[in-house]
Order: structure tokens, then sequence, then C-alpha cells
């Protein structure tokens, strides 16, 4: 069966949920698979996909690709799919492969598996696992009636394996011309230079039980200790004690962190849509009957202003032995 | 400039989910049904459109079962000016591309500048029926929208994407889905609701559409099973008496037990 693989780069970087998507691809394969790799100067990058499962690489490096066009990023992965003819596409569930895995799909009338969480397969038939009702549910998914099987990937869920691998087959591919109607005219990144919460492998959030702005350099102090980034509660966020690109939740960021630090966050259902998966979460609240120690690997019921300088503490110690 | 927004009519994120009788779809008993948050900043977005140019219609569709004209005609109280039903008959999943082809049918047989999505829809949690439809209809698309500016045959969108915003520009016509911090959505009027009252409902059928992936023998999208998602152990609550002490007790659990630090 085979499998070809979206790749995504920026600025020069591999993300590392499509070195996760690659792996998971090769698990199911069995063997090297095919990856495409759009962008400028991206012909160098190539071999660094060999050790995570890449067999051959269809490369685009254009200049007109230096910077994500849905038009000629899905068009890159187009012309892959032709010389490849996969059976299965796996495209990480980042912003980029949100956009480019829908038109892909339309352009070849099938439907995509969405944001995996899990995934398998039953002879050469994906079977995967995917988040529903805001998380609160969980639909095991096929694909039907399509020949042209089509998946997101949840990013930081799969693992990333690098093995000792044979070299890598470079295939550059031919584009033609790209006119894209849609263009990227600048890339603003975030004034704050924070990493951002989807990016994240460690969150520490921050809720009503901060009591105001004053309550973020206590939170803040367990971010920096961490090395982690901040995260938001929806209530903060309205209240205008920080700017919406740290909110987690059901219209904020759907983040899956290893570790997930909950500071005066209640836990309400929609909040929980966004962290709920998150592999270690850790609750501190002074109110026992807060729902989000449903939720939580462990808790700790207490005053946070209190609790949270001392594991702060305790954090550097342990980092210093 | 005219719009046509589709609309999602999902439960209520308060809505406990219970697995219905089958295994593969929710107990509908005791759900609130509730336009999809982030289809209301789509709506909010082309309304305010309309009230600038002051000029053109917003048109709002959506795919689904009966219950979907409740969600129709709170879009029209709003101040959509017309609406379209397209009845998928039953409430089973639907495949993305089955509701995105529906949507491309409706967008063609108008002459729209934008077509609005939500970013997802918080039922099926997709993010595929926006830039699927775009694809089908052959327009650019822009996805998570958090500002939009309206220029002279074009636009420019800020677009969120992970630690950043692109500025992308873009001719019309154009598929936009909009994020929250776009806009903030109005609520009806009382004059509003008394007159979506006479706003027209076009209703058609789903099966009657020639789309293959409405049916179940053809869609591309399956569910096979629905369940709760895998518990978890109950937490372990550490005492707080000390909070040294108890900070420390955390940090050897990450380490040792959790194996996160």
């Amino acid at each position: 069966m085979k499998f070809l693989v979206f790749i995504e780069q920026r600025e020069g970087r591999i993300r590392k949920a499509s070195l996760e998507a690659l792996s998971l691809a090769r698990r199911l394969s069995g063997g090297p698979v095919a990856a495409v790799l759009p962008g400028k100067g991206v012909s160098a990058l190539a071999s660094d996909l060999g050790p995570y499962g890449a067999g051959v690489v269809y490369v685009a490096d254009r200049d007109e690709l230096a910077v994500y066009g849905n038009k000629g990023y899905v068009g890159a992965l187009d012309a892959a799919a032709k010389k490849e003819n996969p059976d299965a596409v796996l495209i990480a569930a980042t912003a980029m492969g949100k956009d480019v895995a829908p038109r892909f799909a339309a352009r070849h009338d099938v439907s995509v598996l969405a944001d995996l969480m899990e995934l398998r397969l039953e002879g050469d038939r994906l079977v995967g696992s995917r988040p529903v009702y805001s998380g609160k549910a969980r639909a095991e998914v096929d694909c039907g009636a399509a020949t042209l099987q089509v998946a997101t990937t949840r990013p930081n869920v799969f693992p990333a394996e690098a093995q000792a691998g044979a070299a890598v087959r470079i295939d550059t591919l031919d584009l033609g011309e790209i006119a894209p109607r849609a263009k990227v005219v600048k890339i603003q990144a975030s004034e704050s230079k924070e990493l951002d919460v989807a990016e994240a492998d460690t969150i520490v959030s921050g809720g009503r039980g901060i009591k105001g702005p004053e309550g973020w350099p206590v939170v803040r102090d367990l971010q920096e200790a961490l090395g982690a980034a901040l995260g938001a509660s929806r209530a903060v966020v309205d209240a205008g004690w920080i700017d919406h690109q740290h909110q987690v939740g059901q219209t904020g960021k759907v983040v899956s962190p290893t570790l997930y630090v909950a500071c005066g966050i209640s836990g309400a259902i929609q909040h929980l849509a966004g962290m709920g998966t998150s592999k270690v979460i850790v609750a501190i609240n002074k109110d026992p009957e807060a729902p989000i120690f449903k939720v939580a690997t462990y808790g700790i019921v207490g005053d946070l202003f209190q609790i949270i300088p001392e594991v702060a503490k305790a954090v550097r110690a342990a980092k210093a032995e | 400039m005219n719009s046509l927004v589709a609309i999602a009519y999902v439960p209520d994120t308060e809505t406990k989910i219970k697995i219905g009788a089958d295994g593969k779809s929710i107990d509908e008993a005791d759900v609130k049904w509730i336009v999809s948050p982030y289809d209301e900043y789509a709506l909010e977005e082309a309304l305010k459109t309309k009230e600038a140019k002051g000029a053109g219609t917003v048109t709002v569709v959506c795919v689904g079962p009966e219950r979907a004209k409740t969600g129709l005609r709170e879009c029209l109280a709003r101040g959509a000016d017309e609406a379209m039903w397209v009845d998928s008959g039953d409430s089973r999943y639907l495949d993305a591309l089955a509701t995105a082809k529906a949507i491309a049918a409706v967008a063609k047989e108008g002459s729209y500048d934008f077509l609005w999505f939500g970013q997802k829809g918080v039922g099926y949690d997709e993010s595929l029926v926006g830039p699927m439809v775009a694809e089908l209809v052959g327009l650019p698309h822009v996805g998570n929208v958090v500002h939009l500016a309206i220029g002279d045959g074009k636009i420019t969108a800020d677009r969120e994407i992970e630690g950043a915003h692109e500025i992308v520009e873009s001719s019309l016509p154009v598929a936009l889905t909009a994020q929250k911090g776009l806009n903030e959505p109005r609520y009806a009027s009382l004059k509003g609701i008394m007159g979506a009252k006479k706003k027209p409902i076009g209703e058609r059928k789903l099966a009657a559409m020639g789309i293959p992936e409405a049916e179940p023998s053809g869609a591309k999208i399956r569910w096979r099973k629905l369940e709760l998602p895998p518990g978890r152990k109950a937490c372990h609550l550490i005492p707080a008496d000390d909070p040294a002490a108890a900070a420390k007790e955390l940090v050897r659990l990450l380490r040792e037990e959790a194996k996160v630090l």
C-alpha cells in the first residue's frame, strides 16, 4: 500500500508534526514511503526526511513557493500524487495542513479523515479515530467508497521516530506556471516572541482564579520554569486580561500537549474541549468541586498564589539536579 | 456585494453527549441546537459588509434535517435577507464532501462575491466544508480570518496561523472561513425576529441533487462507531496543607510517575 506524506516547512524548518505523519506512514506501510516537500530552497532539507521514513521525496523548489500559498502548495501535492499514485495521503493537521487537505481531496472527489488521534489499517483501508462534538465523543471513521484515502493527523499525538536509514531519492517536480488569486503579502509574527500554545509541548494556563492581570506574573514564573507556552481560559480573555492568541478552548485553540497546568481554571466544558486530550493535566484550584479535577491527572486544592510559586521553585530545583 | 453564508446547526456545547442506540450517532433527546459559533462570526461579517456597502444581499444556507430551519430563521432574524434549506432527510453523519457539493450547487445558482463559512463546525469539528466548496466552485479561499478589509475588486485578510498572522490579498469573488476575533456577532432584535417570519426559506431535497456521497453507499467518510472518549483515571489529589511540600510532591510525581519533567 502506497503512502504519500505532505511535508510542511516554514522558513527552512520542517514542522515536527510532518515528521510525525511521516513516521506513522512508515509504520503503517512497513517500509519507506513517499513525501512531497514544497517551498523555496528546500532541496537541501529533503535528505533530513530519510530517517523519519521517506524513501523518495518529491521536491517543488520555486521562488513562488517561498511563503505558503494554497494554489502552489496544493499544486505540488497534486503533482506528486500524479507521479506516485498513492493509495493514501497523510497530512499533519496544522493550519497549513487544514488548508491544503480539503482542497486537494475535493479536487480528487474524495473527502478527508480529519484530525485523527489514532490510525490503523484494515487490509488496505485506513481506520481512524477522531474527536467530535468538541472532544466529548470519538468517532471511528473510514473512507467508505473513496478510492484515494486522505487523512490529517493531530500534531503531538503520533511519535516522530528517527531511524538509521537508506539514502533518499529526490524527484524534482515541474509545476509549470503558478498564478494564484490569493497571495500572502506579509507574515506578521505575534508581537510577543512567545511560544504559541498550538506548538507547545508544555502549557501553563491561567483562569479566573488569578483574579486579574496582576496575577499573571505568578503564572508566568511557572511558565518560565517549565519552558512552557502561556494559555488562558475564555473568561480571562473576554475580561481583557490577556490577548486572544493565548485562549485555549472550544472557541480558542485546541491543544494536545504533554503537560498542561491549569491555574485557577474551573474547567468548563468549552475549556476542556480545547485541552482535554493533554497527556498529563495538573489542576491547581481552591474549589474542590471544580470540574477540572474530573479530568486532571494530578490536583492540588488550594490557593494558587501560595502553591504556584512553590511549584516553580520545585521545578527549578529538580531541573538543576 | 452579495454574500452566501453556510451555517451548521449543531448541539450546544453544554449538551451532555450520549451515544445513541445504533452506536454510531448521538442520542438526540434533550439536545439543544445552536448555530455553530464560528458561523456566527461569518454571518456577522457578511451583514457588516452589506451595511458598509449599502447594497447587496446576505443569503444563508444550511444542509441538515428539519430543525435546520430554526437555525436559518435565527440568521434571518439577525439580518440575513433570504435562506435556503437543503433537506438532508435524517440526522445521521453526512460526509463533508456531500455537504460541500450541496452548498456549491446553491452557490453556483447565485452571484456571490463572498462565500462565508465558520472555520469549523463544532459538531463534527472537521474544518473541511469551506475549502472544499471553494475548490468545487473554483474560487480562491482564505481560512481562519480574524480581520477583513474590502478594497476595489479585492480583499485583504488577516489569517491566523500558529504564532503569526498571514496577510493575504485575494481577488473577488472569494471564499472565507471565520475565526474568533473577526467581530462581535449581533443579537437579533425583536423587530428582526418578527421580520424574519416574512422572509423566504427556499427548500430542496439533498437526495434529489445527484450527489453520490449523500447516500450511505457513496459516502467517502463513514462513521463506523461513536464512543465516549477513553476515561481518565481518577485525579491524584495532593494534600495542600503545606504548599512547599505539596509542590515538591507534585514535581516528584511529574518526574518519576508521569515522566514528563
